[in-house]
Formats: structure tokens, C-alpha cells, sequence
């Protein structure tokens, strides 16, 4: 059966060892965490954890109701990703030299993102979109020469109906 | 209406949920971090029965609640006292038992400090557990209690764990009775889909060759009347899993006996040839199906359990129902009653006939030599006893001759570590058992190796005056794995001959207990007889032969069919 990546958003009790359990689920029984999201929402007591795994049919379907098994999970969905918005940022590090500042901006000004910190050697660039716009920034800034990055991983909402 | 507003330390809060919750019995082992509630059971009713290992008290915990249908409570204190539960639990974990298991706590004060006696024992039973807590303010303490009641008997059932700081079991809070317990997250199916329920029917209706696989969930739900009553009404015979045995009755002339790696050869054949399985309370654990692929490849499977995640875990299915067993096994029967079948006998006669000829060449059988055979002290017993024993076990070989060789007509009767297969288990779930059930014969079928696991509880058997026997299989080897080796380790016998061990007459007498020992065939009845009859405890030492091995055999990952036949 063919493997393919899903995002799954739950919504979980806010409270200490709730990430522990849904964790340790996924590394108890072999599933894979790709990116993991966890905040609190407008409600204190619950958080929402968005999870991005990629996993074939059978065993995304034990992923799903092994979460809802879990006594602090109160809702669990596998996104469909034409019915959900997906976001994820970063913060790149790129060295800049002074004849590659004006190629930096450029490219931030291509991908909408903001220059958030800057030195005589390097920019911080904030970057949000989806996984490809991500990669694809990430790309074209590598041979410019990238320092570090820090990625937030995805979160998702489903839409609304219009 | 009366105001049952009170403020109540801790432990008073402990004992009184404890009590409006029906417990009057617990099992465990004192310490620091539990004195406090300790010294408050001590002014209670509730009756401690203090093992001689925290394991022990878990296990025990744990043939009590199979024994006795309600939840078993244990006390343990910090540390060592929490980490000693870990196997017990685990056990319980996988046989879905009802367990609610205190642990004491280092002061909140101290958590994380690596204080003296300080263990994360949520974090070490996160993994199995149904679900734990750790109780951070007295305030708090009322609320996980009812929910871990609640938590441990509903749904699938399973162990619970609360974790009570010394200061939160000291610490004062209002209490007030509550009785119901709302969880926003938790709310089991115990009603099946109707609609799916219909197409069961017509599947049955259309099979040739229809069989149930009943397992533990049917007697966790109390479900054996249902399921007797459904198989009788449709003719389809009836194969079980290790813990489902006693869930049909095992003289019933629908019943295969059990199925898989030793189940009998009737039970692996028909799997394999029927066309339509359904499937009761079980999971398809891979000592039950083999390969896979191979297992029941000819039939529709229909899957009848409480727990969504056991439903196309291990195999595909054709039909889930999550459900409840009984209530899914009484809408079930509820609908075939209106259903005219016809002449039944005559349809399944091909079936069963075919069923009633792998019987005839695959019985359980084996030749009683000079030598005892193991498989003759468990049928001896088995006779001498009317089959109204409740029966535990250890582990290996002792555990499959019993449930081979031992019919269980009735659910729980058969008390066994199924998932965990853990040795030591069957002496202290005697206990437990026999604590449930005073006026009942229990028996603990063990073998040379497991019994000494726990041995130590021999001691709690003469604290509390408890009547239970042992029959120790006494093969002088860790005898499963001995065999494993036989067969598959071209008898190259690595760590399997102990070459020591007690004298078990001895060891018996140390304890207060009668100890008789046969070493021949004919000793065996007498010693059984006598043993049974004795007023108190007795451990039964019968030498058996060595070498036996337990068949039919299917190696491990091989399709059931493929048996290995004496
Ligand atoms: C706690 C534990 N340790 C190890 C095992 C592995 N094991 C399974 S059966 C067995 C042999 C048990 O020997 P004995 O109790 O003498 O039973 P027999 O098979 O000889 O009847 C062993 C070591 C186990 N099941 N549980
Ligand atoms: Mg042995």
C-alpha cells in the first residue's frame, strides 16, 4: 500500500503529560511525527495539536482511532488538504555579503517575507507559507548560503463553508 | 436533599470514594509515602490483604477482578513499591482487566528532585496504562478518583493508575459526593450500527460454512449466554482465544476448543476452511492468527469489539461492528429470532460432519508411559473436579496443557496472564480469586519454573488462611522454551535446565501448607484426591516427563494450518 503525508489537527486537553501521551503513542507503535504543533486555543483548557505524518492507508486509519483512544484527545481529523489551510514559518539565517544583498531582497520580496533582524553578515528572514513555497525560498537562498534555520512546522484550519 | 459537603484529608477522601464505589477488599504493601492512608484504612471496613511483593498484590488484584466481576484496587507506596506494579499492570493492561492501582508519591514539593523514593511512575505506565493521573492538590483528588473507577470498568476496560503525593493524601479539601462522571473525551460505543448489524444476518444466512471466534471481550461483557444462545440458535460452531475460554461451553458439541499456535487441529482447519468468521470481544493476536495472509483466507470476517483500535489492526475485515458484546450479541439474537432458517441441522450437516472428522484425526491426545504425562494430571484434575474449578495459571507449557486439557463450561473460570504470558502470575491470582470466590476450589495449574516467581506469596496464603492448591507441573526445565529449543534450536538446551530447585514438600511444610509430590502415574490420582480434600493450602508436586512437548505446534509466523502433530 502506497505511503502519502497527511496532517492530522486535535484538539487535546491542556494539561502537563498530554503531549507525552500522543508522543509516546506515535513512537510506541512506529508511526512517524514529520512536524508537530502544539498552543493553547482561545479556550485555556484545551490545546490544539497539529501533526503532520506520513503513513499508508491501514496504518494512518490506526493512527486516527489510537489518538481518539486516548483519554485527554478530544477530537482527532486526518486533513484533507483541499479543504484546509496550511501554513508553516520560518526564520532563515542567510550570510550576506554585500553583493548579495540586493539578490536576498529580491527574493524575500518574491516570497512576501520580512527581513527581522540584520548585521553586517547576515539577515534573518521571516518567511510563512505552505511546505512547497517554503522549500522553494529554502532553495533559492542555499547557494546564496544559508546559517541557520528554524521552521515552525505546519499548523492547519479547515475552511469554512463559503 | 442531605449536605454531604464535608472537608476530609486526602485519605479520608481516598477511603470514602473507595467505598461508595463498592470496593471492600484491596491488596497491596505499605510504605512512607502511603502511611497516611494506611493509617486512615485502618479505620476503615475495607479489608487489605497484604502480599509479600507489590507484583503480587497487582496479579491479585487482578484474579479478583476476574473472579469477582468489579474492579481490583491496589496500594502501593513511592519508588520501589510503584515500580514493582509495573509487570502486574502490564498484564492487566493487555487482558483488559479493571484495576485501579494507588501509588504513593514523594511531596509535590520534592517532584523532580530525584527525592528519596521518587519514581515517575506516570511517565513508566504511560505506555500501560488505560489511562494515569498524578494528583497535584487534594482539591483535585475526588474528581480522578471517580474517573479512574469509571475509567477502569466502562468501555474496554483496563488498569488505571493514581498517583497520590504524600502532602495531597495529608492535605484537606471540601468533599461532596458525586455520581455521575462526565468526560467530554471519553464516551465508548457500547451500541453497534444497526444497518451493519442487518448485513450480519444476511451474511449468515449466505455461508456454507459459518464458525464464531469468541474471545475475552465476551466475558468481560458478561456475554456468555448471548453467545451461547446465538450459536445454538445458527448451528455455527465455536473455536475461542486462550482468554476467551469458559466463554462457550467447552463439553458443548459446537465448541472446537481453542485456536492458534496450540490450538487444537479441528479449530485450525475449520478457520481455514470456513467462509464466514465472526469474530466476538477478540483481537487477532498474532498467536492466534499465524501468517496472516493465510489466516481465514477463504472466509468473510465480521468483527464484533468495544475497542475501534483492535478493529483491522491485525487482519482485514469485511464487517466491523464496534459495539458492546452482549448488547450487539443480544440485537443480534433479538433479529434471528424472527428469521426462519429453515432446517438448520440439515445445512450445516456437510459443515459440522467435516468439523466432527478433523476432530477424530487431530484429538488432543498422548500415551501415559511409565512416566507421568503432564497432560494426564491436568485431565485428572479436570475429572476429579467436575470441571467446576476456577483454574489460574503460570506461564509455558503448564498453561497450554490446562487449557488443553482442562474444559471450562462456564466464563471466569480460566484466570490466565493471556497477553503478557507473565510467569507468576497464577499464584497470586489464585489469591486473588480465591479471595473473590471463599467457598470455590481454586486451583493454580503452574509450572516448576513460574511458581518460584512468586513464591514469596505462599506467606499471604497462610496469613489469610486461603485453601488454595498448586499443581506444579514439575518438568525440571523452563519447559516452553525448552521445547522452542527441541524444535527449532536443534536441541541445543541454552539457560533451560534448572538444575536446581526446591523441595516442594519442604517448601510447602515452610509455609504452613500440605506438600505431597508423586513420581508415578499411579501416584497421581491419590495425590490429586488428597491434596483437593485437605482443609487448607497444598502444593502438588507431580514429576512429570521432561521431554514432553506441547502439541499441535504452529511454528511462530506460519499459517495455522501448518501444525506440527506430536
Ligand atoms: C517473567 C517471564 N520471564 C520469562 C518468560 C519466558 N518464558 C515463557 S515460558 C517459560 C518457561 C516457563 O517454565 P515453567 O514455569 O517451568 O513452565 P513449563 O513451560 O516448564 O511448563 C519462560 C522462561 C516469561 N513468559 N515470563
Ligand atoms: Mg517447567
Amino acid at each position: 500500500m502506497t505511503e502519502s503525508k497527511h496532517v492530522i489537527t486535535m484538539l487535546v486537553d491542556n494539561q502537563p503529560g498530554v503531549l507525552a501521551r500522543v508522543v509516546g503513542l506515535f513512537s510506541g507503535r512506529g508511526f512517524n511525527i514529520e512536524s508537530l504543533c502544539v498552543a493553547e486555543t482561545t479556550s485555556p483548557e484545551v490545546s490544539r495539536i497539529t501533526l503532520v505524518t506520513t503513513a499508508d492507508p491501514l496504518v494512518m486509519e490506526q493512527i486516527i482511532k489510537q489518538l481518539r483512544k486516548l483519554i485527554n484527545v478530544i477530537k482527532v481529523r486526518d486533513m484533507d488538504k483541499s479543504k484546509a489551510v496550511q501554513r508553516e514559518m520560518a526564520l532563515i539565517c542567510v550570510r550576506t555579503k554585500p553583493e548579495h544583498r540586493a539578490e536576498v531582497l529580491r527574493i524575500v520580496d518574491i516570497f512576501r517575507g520580512k527581513i527581522v533582524d540584520t548585521g553586517s553578515e547576515h539577515y534573518i528572514i521571516e518567511v510563512t507559507g505552505d511546505e512547497g513555497k517554503l522549500t522553494a525560498i529554502i532553495n533559492l537562498l542555499k547557494p546564496i548560503g544559508i546559517k541557520k534555520i528554524a521552521r515552525t512546522g505546519t499548523v492547519a484550519l479547515f475552511r469554512e463553508p463559503k | 436533599m442531605e449536605n454531604t459537603e464535608k472537608t476530609l484529608t486526602g485519605a479520608q477522601i481516598l477511603m470514602t470514594v473507595l467505598q461508595e464505589e463498592g470496593v471492600d477488599t484491596i491488596f497491596g504493601f505499605p510504605g512512607g509515602a502511603v502511611i497516611d492512608i494506611y493509617d486512615e484504612l485502618d479505620r476503615t471496613p475495607i479489608r487489605h490483604i497484604l502480599t509479600r511483593h507489590e507484583q503480587a498484590a497487582v496479579h491479585a488484584a487482578d484474579g479478583y477482578a476476574r473472579a469477582s466481576g468489579k474492579v481490583g484496587v491496589c496500594l502501593v507506596t513511592s519508588g520501589p513499591g510503584a515500580t514493582n506494579t509495573v509487570t502486574g499492570i502490564a498484564s492487566a493492561y493487555m487482558d483488559s482487566i479493571p484495576l485501579v492501582v494507588v501509588t504513593g508519591q514523594v511531596p509535590t514539593s520534592l517532584i523532580g528532585n530525584d527525592a528519596f523514593q521518587e519514581v515517575d511512575i506516570v511517565g513508566i505506565t504511560r505506555p500501560c496504562t488505560k489511562h494515569n493521573y498524578l494528583v497535584k492538590r487534594t482539591d483535585d483528588l475526588s474528581k480522578v478518583l471517580k474517573e479512574a473507577f469509571h475509567i477502569a470498568r466502562s468501555g474496554r476496560p483496563g488498569p488505571v493508575l493514581v498517583d497520590i503525593p504524600k502532602d495531597v493524601a495529608k492535605g484537606k479539601a471540601v468533599y461532596s459526593r458525586m455520581d455521575a462522571t462526565q468526560m467530554k473525551s471519553y464516551n465508548p460505543t457500547y451500541h453497534p450500527n444497526m444497518r451493519q448489524l442487518e448485513k450480519v444476518i444476511s451474511l449468515i444466512q449466505e455461508a456454507k460454512r459459518p464458525m464464531i471466534f469468541a474471545g475475552g471481550g465476551v466475558i468481560l461483557s458478561k456475554a456468555s449466554a448471548e453467545l451461547t444462545a446465538f450459536a445454538r440458535k445458527t448451528q455455527m460452531p465455536v473455536t475461542t482465544s486462550l482468554m476467551g475460554m469458559g466463554a462457550f461451553p467447552g463439553t458443548d458439541s459446537l465448541c472446537l476448543g481453542m485456536l492458534g499456535m496450540h490450538g487444537t487441529y479441528r479449530a485450525n482447519m475449520a478457520t481455514s476452511a470456513c467462509d464466514l468468521l465472526i469474530g466476538v470481544g477478540v483481537r487477532f493476536d498474532d498467536r492466534v492468527t499465524g501468517k496472516t495472509d493465510a489466516f481465514a483466507s477463504q472466509a468473510k470476517i465480521v468483527h464484533i469489539d468495544i475497542d475501534p483500535t483492535s478493529i483491522r489492526k491485525n487482519v482485514l475485515v469485511t464487517l466491523p461492528l464496534v459495539g458492546d458484546c452482549k448488547i450487539t450479541l443480544q440485537e443480534l439474537n433479538r433479529m434471528i429470532e424472527r428469521i426462519d432458517f429453515g432446517n438448520i441441522a440439515e445445512q450445516r450437516r456437510d459443515w459440522l460432519s467435516q468439523i466432527a472428522q478433523w476432530k477424530e484425526t487431530g484429538a488432543l491426545d498422548y500415551d501415559q508411559t511409565t512416566i507421568i504425562k503432564p497432560q494426564y494430571v491436568v485431565e485428572t484434575l479436570y475429572r476429579l473436579t467436575q470441571g467446576k474449578a476456577i483454574i489460574t495459571t503460570e506461564v509455558g507449557q503448564n498453561q497450554m496443557w490446562a487449557a488443553q486439557y482442562y474444559h471450562f463450561d462456564e466464563p471466569d473460570h480460566f484466570i490466565t496472564s493471556g497477553g503478557l504470558g507473565v510467569m507468576g502470575f497464577g499464584l497470586p491470582a489464585a489469591i486473588g480469586a480465591q479471595i473473590a470466590q471463599p467457598e470455590h476450589l481454586v486451583v493454580d495449574i503452574a509450572g516448576d519454573g513460574s511458581i518460584q516467581m512468586n513464591i514469596q506469596e505462599m506467606a499471604t496464603i497462610r496469613q489469610y488462611g486461603l485453601p488454595v492448591k498448586i499443581v506444579i507441573l514439575n518438568n525440571r526445565y523452563l519447559g516452553m522454551v525448552r521445547q522452542w529449543q527441541e524444535l527449532f534450536y536443534d536441541k541445543r538446551y541454552s539457560c533451560t535446565d534448572m538444575e536446581s530447585a526446591p523441595d516442594f514438600v519442604k517448601l510447602a511444610e515452610a509455609y504452613g501448607a500440605l506438600g505431597l509430590k508423586a513420581t508415578t502415574p499411579e501416584e497421581v490420582e491419590s495425590v490429586l484426591r488428597e491434596g483437593l480434600a485437605a482443609p487448607g493450602a497444598a502444593i502438588m508436586d507431580f514429576w512429570v516427563d521432561r521431554q514432553e512437548c506441547v502439541y499441535p505446534m504452529v511454528p511462530a509466523g506460519a499459517p495455522i494450518t501448518e501444525m506440527l502433530l506430536v
